[in-house]
């Protein structure tokens, strides 16, 4: 436990450093920083119940700058969304990933994603363009009702021109029909 | 010692890339028609270093097309000089005689001369002669196959046309292609790190437009071949994709999605003028104009799967075309309006169709299971199209009558996406 917590510990500052080093960083895409809420907040409330003057409320700043974007734990590590053959329909399986998105997004409403749509080889070119365009969009739709503004979003369909998979089988066709999410 | 062993390997690669050789289309004919016409070729009278085998390519162009039959002329030259006894050849079965003769003139063009004969009439049917730089001599054959091929069918011939094509060479190599209708003399006119998709040929056979995922996202692009001068049409937010121009050579029907889902709109070449056709929940995409400019049909799955629709070119009348299957995709109409080809989906092989818009009569055209994009030869006579053959894209041709088929296939790269050019003045 202690070993992991370490680790963890570790890691964080590890990532503080290289986010800091990151020029190319905007400042105000951070996370909002911890220190002032969090200290501010505890504080007030015993003030004003008065219960335990020797209260200590533990602020912890090791995630501070790091972008949970960044943490391979985290659902917003997962940004592909797989499809059925012909379908545009997001799965029950992959609603948490879309979710844990549309919360980052609505959370930190400078960050920008494309979203990218994709096919498999058979059939049309131009129908699995727009089929890509479609997954792309049924991507976009869930993260509008879960309050993302259009400005953060663009859609865009490579069609079956960029294939995750090589392959005439099921295997590579199903790793093809997907909707890759990427910040910008 | 590695590094140049490297570097040696490094200048083959080059010079197999270079080689015009390695990137040429092969012609090889899988099933020929009925009611053949029977033809005797003669060797043409050669005078001088001859680059162009002039009457093998008539002979191929004739066999391509599936009408003819050639009935061997023997090995000895005839020109169009040459005294020939007509009888002699309608007695070994031909109905028709083509001798000629190419020389090599003292500037360094070429004399190019031929005659037909109608064995049976014992007359002669035409005769013509070019004076032809190097370059032009594959193209002058292609054109007294032409002249042939009305003489005797009493329609145009289309071995003087071109097509276009995408060939993928690796990962982030590709190329659109523009070659005789044989596959040969192929030149490169675009070349790219990203995806080209959707060659259309303007009316006039001057311009292409094409999608070009160059920039990273699909852009419609109209280019003028000859010069390589090149513009965007469509370039707005979301993808702009599937150009096919208007007849008039002025608008571009195109598809777009930046009011949301893939939708069908017209546009000025210079990209004035955007107007939405299609106002459907879905995907309206692969507009294609009738020739005579009256009806776009078009792909769309507003009633489900993918079907193909006709709409008038304002976009009021939409009117569903096909029934059969649950996939039916990628159409076009024959020049003369009557047929329209697609592929369907049928028991999961995507196969070449046509459809008599008259009688709605449904003809399977192919025997492979992979085809894509089907265009017409501009005499109606004939359909190009990408197939696969041993996972690697290939284009190949079948008559609408089903009966002739011919592979065109290069020893290297994926090809894909062609198109028939229009007959050139």
């Amino acid at each position: 436990m202690t070993r992991i917590r370490l680790m963890r510990l570790a890691a964080g500052a590890a990532m503080a450093l290289l986010l800091a080093a990151c020029a190319s960083t905007p400042l105000e895409e951070q996370p909002p920083a911890p220190v002032a809420d969090s200290g501010a907040q505890p504080g007030a409330s015993s003030g004003a119940s008065g219960t335990d003057a020797r209260a200590v409320a533990r602020v912890d700043a090791t995630t501070r700058g790091v972008d949970p974007l960044s943490d391979p734990a985290s659902p917003l590590s997962k940004r592909s969304i797989y499809f059925d053959f012909d379908s545009f329909l997001v799965k029950p399986e992959y609603q948490g990933v879309v979710e844990a998105h549309g919360k980052y997004l609505v959370a930190n409403p400078a960050r920008r994603i494309t979203i990218e749509g994709h096919a498999d080889d058979r059939g049309s070119r131009e129908y699995n363009l727009a089929l890509g365009q479609k997954r792309a969009e049924a991507v976009k739709s869930r993260l509008r009702l879960l309050g993302v503004s259009e400005a953060q979003v663009e859609t865009v369909s490579f069609g079956e021109e960029k294939p995750a998979a090589t392959g005439t089988d099921e295997s590579a066709w199903s790793q093809n029909r997907r909707a890759d999410i990427n910040y910008k | 010692m590695p590094r140049l062993i490297a570097h040696a390997l490094g200048l083959l690669a080059a010079l197999f890339l270079l080689s015009p050789v390695a990137a040429q289309l092969r012609v090889e004919i899988t099933g020929v028609g009925s009611n053949q016409i029977p033809v005797s070729v003669a060797n043409f009278r050669r005078d001088g270093e001859i680059p162009q085998p002039i009457d093998e390519i008539i002979r191929t162009d004739l066999q391509r097309s599936g009408l003819f039959r050639m009935i061997d002329a023997g090995a000895v030259p005839l020109s169009e000089s040459s005294a020939v006894n007509l009888s002699d050849f309608k007695g070994r079965g031909a109905d028709a005689l083509v001798v000629g003769s190419v020389a090599r003139l003292a500037d360094g063009r070429y004399d190019l001369r031929f005659r037909l004969f109608d064995t049976v009439k014992q007359a002669q049917l035409d005769a013509l002669s070019f004076v032809s730089t190097a370059a032009e001599l594959r193209l002058n054959a292609h054109r007294i196959a032409d002249r042939i091929f009305e003489k005797l069918t009493g329609e145009r011939g289309v071995f003087a046309t071109r097509i276009a094509y995408v060939v993928q060479l690796g990962k982030t190599s590709f190329e659109l292609h523009i070659a005789d209708s044989d596959g040969a003399s192929q030149q490169t006119a675009l070349r790219s790190r990203e995806p080209i998709m959707s060659p259309s040929w303007s009316a006039d056979g001057s311009r292409l437009a094409y999608v070009s995922f160059e920039t990273g996202k699909p852009v419609v692009y109209a280019h003028t071949i000859a010069t390589g001068e090149r513009r965007v049409v469509a370039n707005f937010l979301g993808s702009n994709s599937a150009p096919s121009w208007a007849p008039d050579g002025k608008r571009l029907a195109v598809v777009l999605t930046r009011d949301g889902l893939s939708q069908i709109y017209v546009i000025n070449v210079d990209g004035s003028g955007l107007q939405r056709l299609t106002r459907s929940a879905g995907i309206d995409t692969e507009p294609a104009f009738s020739p005579d400019g009256r009806f776009i049909y078009f792909t769309s799955d507003r009633g489900g799967g993918p079907q193909i629709y006709r709409m008038n070119a304002d976009g009021s009348g939409v009117a569903r075309v096909t029934f059969n299957g649950d996939y039916n995709v990628s159409p076009r109409v024959s020049p003369d309006g009557r047929l329209l080809a697609y592929i369907g989906r049928r028991g999961g092989r995507y196969q070449v169709h046509t459809l008599d818009l008259a009688t709605s009569q449904e003809l399977a055209l192919t025997d492979t299971a992979l085809d894509e994009s089907p265009s017409f030869a501009p005499n109606g006579r004939m359909l190009l199209y990408a197939t696969e053959v041993g996972r690697r894209g290939v284009l190949a041709t079948v008559s609408v009558d089903r009966r002739a088929k011919t592979t065109l296939s290069g020893p290297s790269g994926d090809v894909r996406e062609p198109t028939w050019g229009p007959f050139i003045k």
